[in-house]
């Protein structure tokens, strides 16, 4: 157990708590069974007591909703595919692009082909509880923390709402809320996890989408689906934020995909700002020493 | 991600995403499509909640820690008319920076919420000390400076200076410590942008009102500042490449072009204004055009602080930046 638990280590878990430190926990959401029912969105308001935040008709397929924030902490994406008219499915990009082109050309419109031509992708976005938070090392009042069980929460009295959290996240899943100023976000429902309950969208989920364990288990079962997924012809599966080589230390809660992680509104290749603070505070440093140098310089030379 | 996963994928790539973000026109849409996938032209990063405070907040930090420093060398430099002005600005940098902090937040309980703790892989909790550091070191030396005309730099002062250079320049470590492409991007030019345009706004806010007989370093250092402004943000833009557009274009690029206008125009009011310049004039229109300078340097400044400010809106806000910066990243990386 020791062996898997350093696998997994964040720079604040478990050390920090030595005898509390639980288990790391998080998500493994597996799109590929996703109904885009959004049972979990709405489990997870009810259960957080998230206010309501936009409603009405978006014009982008069944997403009313639109993107993480600090009223949404589980979001579903819904991404219409589809091919040209007149197009077989694994052409060659270039004669797709070619194809579409015509299309437009000939009829001002964009048709495409019914039947195997379409496919629908659906996902439910998340907190990705970084082992190396962008948010948290960001946090100038030290609200956000990380929690016995290696997630990432923010601690509503403490958090001042400076807003540096929103920028920090490669992920844009922090938002300010409006009426208070102050930052909200996924907690993983901490409060249930205390109570040794499931998050709320994990349990509502209907399909086993949203899978909630302990985080190496996950990552075993995501391996075996994966596999699974191309031995059944879908080489397209792959998984996103299970790697704890990748620019975040690996995701707290990471994703089964069916296409690039852009077209979801992910970010390809996300980086925590921390990796190069190095060079951030050398060329800070850099330039205050220069300037002290200039002004000095300044003052030499003939007297007016 | 493995290579074979991808190169599985690419046959399978060949669907026409949904990219609905924005209306286009029919002869847009007949462009074949070599944009990165979006969706549906949502932004991937968040831009920044900030208020006009910030950017009003990076200048008047600039400003201050900039004069902080050229009121030490002139105290130093035994120039004390120089020294009073100079230290009357950073005493209102310093003044003015915590209350534009404080709106932005809310109210002032927040700004303590910051020290409660030292953080260093906050720039933002590191700028709260060194602003709190620095203020308390620039009241000082600006009271002790204003009570004694004769007196000489002393530990006050040094202090002041060596707190109010990280001032000018943390700023823009703030900003670079992000993940917003053109900002982050941007890491190493940003801190000598930010340090060249507050040592203009310090030298400009001197000249406004120091006598003719003291003004010659804080001349000289305007249009030395003015030049190294111009020259690091067109290095800066260049090796940014396509990421540059974000401050050459919309609000960012106005604000850019005003400050450039401001800076170069103060620099040459400031060489015209010299008592060595060859064209005769008279000494009262020769301090005018000091003056006029000062005005256009901490103008320019301001605007220099807002168009890096809208940039990093407009990066944000455009998610094939994003996508573009990483898969250039990963390429770089080896083409994982």
């Amino acid at each position: 157990m020791a062996g898997r638990v350093l696998d997994l280590e964040t720079p604040a878990w478990p050390d920090t708590y030595g005898e509390e430190a639980r288990p790391r926990v998080g998500f493994f959401t597996d799109t590929s069974v996703c109904i885009g029912c959004k049972a979990c969105e709405v489990a997870c308001k009810e259960w957080n007591k998230v206010p309501e935040d936009n409603q009405g008709f978006s014009g982008e397929s069944y997403d009313n909703s639109g993107e993480l924030g600090a009223d949404r902490w589980r979001h579903v994406a819904f991404i219409e595919q589809k091919l040209p008219v007149g197009v077989e499915s694994g052409a060659p990009d270039d004669l797709v692009a070619e194809a579409a082109r015509q299309n437009l050309l000939e009829q001002g419109l964009d048709p495409h082909r019914d039947e195997d031509g379409f496919r629908w992708l659906m996902s439910s976005d998340v907190c990705k509880h970084c082992t190396e938070a962008g948010c948290l090392d960001a946090c100038p009042t030290g609200s956000i923390f990380r929690t016995e069980f290696g997630t990432v929460v923010v601690q509503e009295d403490i958090c001042n709402g400076c807003g540096y959290c929103v920028v920090s996240c490669p992920f844009g899943v922090l938002d300010q809320r409006e009426d208070d100023g102050r930052v909200w976000k996924c907690t993983l429902c901490y409060d249930r996890l205390q109570g040794d309950m499931e998050p709320a969208c994990a349990q509502a989920c209907p399909t086993d989408s949203i899978q909630f364990g302990e985080l190496d288990e996950l990552r075993e079962r995501a391996a075996e689906r994966v596999e699974l997924l191309h031995e059944r012809g879908r080489g397209e599966a792959r998984l996103y934020g299970e790697d704890p080589d990748d620019g975040v230390g690996g995701f707290g809660a990471f994703f089964l995909l069916l296409d690039e992680p852009e077209t979801y509104r992910l970010p390809p290749d996300p980086v925590v700002p921390t990796r190069y603070a190095g060079s951030v505070w050398k060329a800070a440093g850099a330039a205050a020493v220069t300037m002290v140098a200039g002004i000095a310089a300044g003052f030499l030379g003939r007297r007016g | 991600m493995s290579g074979d996963v991808h190169d599985s994928v690419s046959g399978e790539g060949t669907y026409v995403h949904g990219d609905r973000g924005k209306p286009r026109s029919r002869e847009e849409r007949m462009v074949p499509r070599e944009q990165p996938t979006t969706y549906y032209g949502r932004p991937i990063v968040k831009p920044p909640v900030w208020k006009p405070e910030i950017p009003f907040y990076f200048f008047f930090g600039g400003l201050a820690g900039a004069s902080a420093v050229l009121a030490a060398a002139a105290t130093f430099a035994g120039r004390p008319a120089l020294a009073r002005r100079a230290w009357a600005g950073a005493f209102v940098g310093v003044t003015v920076s915590p209350v534009l902090l404080i709106k932005d937040l809310g109210k002032p309980s927040r700004f303590l919420n910051m020290l409660r703790v030292f953080k260093i892989t906050s720039p933002m909790n590191v700028g709260a000390w060194i602003l709190l550091a620095n203020g308390g070191a620039t009241t000082l030396a600006a009271g002790l400076n204003l009570l004694d005309e004769d007196r000489r730099a002393g530990a006050p002062e040094v202090l002041a200076a060596v707190l109010g250079a990280p001032l000018a320049t943390y700023t823009a470590a703030l900003v670079t410590h992000s993940a917003i492409p053109a900002w982050s991007e941007a890491r190493t030019e940003m801190p000598f942008v930010f340090a060249a345009s507050a040592t203009a706004s310090a030298a400009g806010a001197a000249m406004l009102t120091v006598p003719a007989d003291e003004a010659e370093p804080a001349r000289r250092l305007g249009v030395l500042a003015a030049v190294a402004e111009e020259g690091i943000t067109a290095l800066m833009h260049k090796r940014l490449g396509p990421l540059a557009s974000s401050y050459e274009k919309g609000t960012a690029g106005k604000f850019q072009k005003a400050a450039r206008a401001c800076t170069l125009g103060g620099a040459a009011a400031f060489v015209a204004g010299d008592p060595h310049f060859p064209i005769p004039m008279s000494n009262r229109r020769r301090s005018l055009l000091s003056m006029a300078g000062g005005a256009l340097l901490l103008a320019g400044s301001v605007c220099k602080r807002w168009s890096v400010f809208k940039a990093g809106f407009q990066s944000a806000e455009d998610p094939t930046q994003t996508v573009r910066a990483q898969r250039a990243q990963m390429n770089g990386d080896g083409g994982a």
